[in-house]
């Protein structure tokens, strides 16, 4: 079991979290910690990738929704890069299609943001 | 509520007991995945099962208010697996017999986990108590 949290930022004053591996009650912790501290630095727009993500559960689910809703107090958003067919479908179940935006590629993701 | 009957094609169960901990969530996801895999599940239903899975031991652990651990049994069958998932609350009250085990309720909908749990498995029965304990029963049938 194992995650992997990379920030970095984006040439277009954005933020890039790229994630990897299995996002469950374990591992989103650390996820939620690496959000959280960049939005505490003031950083409201923030792509995360998903796309090396094998896994995510509800737990998971929560820390970007979490996510989300404190960047829109602050008027920024939170846009997803996700290829995974069995995550995509979760976030299809859920309804969280609806509420973020949802990119096939990282450059989408940015150029949503702007 | 009657719980149903094992399907009469069984072809075994398998329990596993894992400590009630976030850290071994990964343990039931993956060991049923294993016994899912030896029935003629598609590898988008094993998915299915096993995100239901760590699902039900997420709800024991987050409800357990420090439980000490989770009882996963797996009834294998021809066309399903049935999956009950309790913690160790459940089981220390049939071992004592001291109170008569409450029907299991069935789900009406909350938080995000019990709703993908209903949304990914074909049945699913829940009791959730905060002083009882927790017990969710699921069942996915192949292909369906």
């Amino acid at each position: 079991m194992d995650i992997k949290v990379h920030v970095r930022e984006s040439d277009d004053d954005a933020y890039v979290v790229e994630l990897g591996g299995e996002i469950d009650v374990y591992t989103s912790p650390k996820v939620k910690d690496a959000i959280t501290e960049l939005i505490d630095q003031g950083h409201y727009n923030l792509v995360i990738n998903l796309e090396k993500v094998r896994y995510i559960d509800s737990t998971g689910l929560g820390v970007l929704i979490g996510g989300l809703k404190r960047v829109r107090e602050h008027g920024g958003t939170v846009n997803l890069v996700c290829t995974n067919p069995q995550i995509k479908k979760i976030f299809d179940i859920t309804g969280l299609v609806k509420i973020f935006g949802i990119f096939d590629d990282e450059a989408g993701a940015k150029k949503a943001l702007a | 509520m009657n719980l149903p009957e094992p399907a009469s094609e069984h072809l075994g169960t398998v329990e596993l007991r894992i400590p009630s901990k976030p850290e071994w969530v990964a343990v039931a996801r993956l060991a049923v995945a294993a016994i899912a895999n030896r029935l003629p599940f598609s590898v988008e239903e094993i998915e299915d099962l096993k995100l239901a899975i760590a699902e039900a031991c997420t709800i024991c652990i987050q409800q357990g208010g420090g439980g000490r651990s989770i009882d996963i049994t797996c009834d294998a069958a021809i066309s399903q697996l049935r999956v009950e998932v309790r913690d160790h609350r459940y089981r220390e009250r049939d071992d004592a017999s001291a109170t008569k085990r409450p029907a299991v309720m069935a789900v009406e909908g909350e938080g995000l986990g019990i709703f993908l749990i209903q949304a990914l498995m074909d049945n699913l029965e829940y009791n959730v108590d905060p002083q009882l304990g927790t017990e969710l029963i699921m069942t996915k049938r192949v292909g369906a």
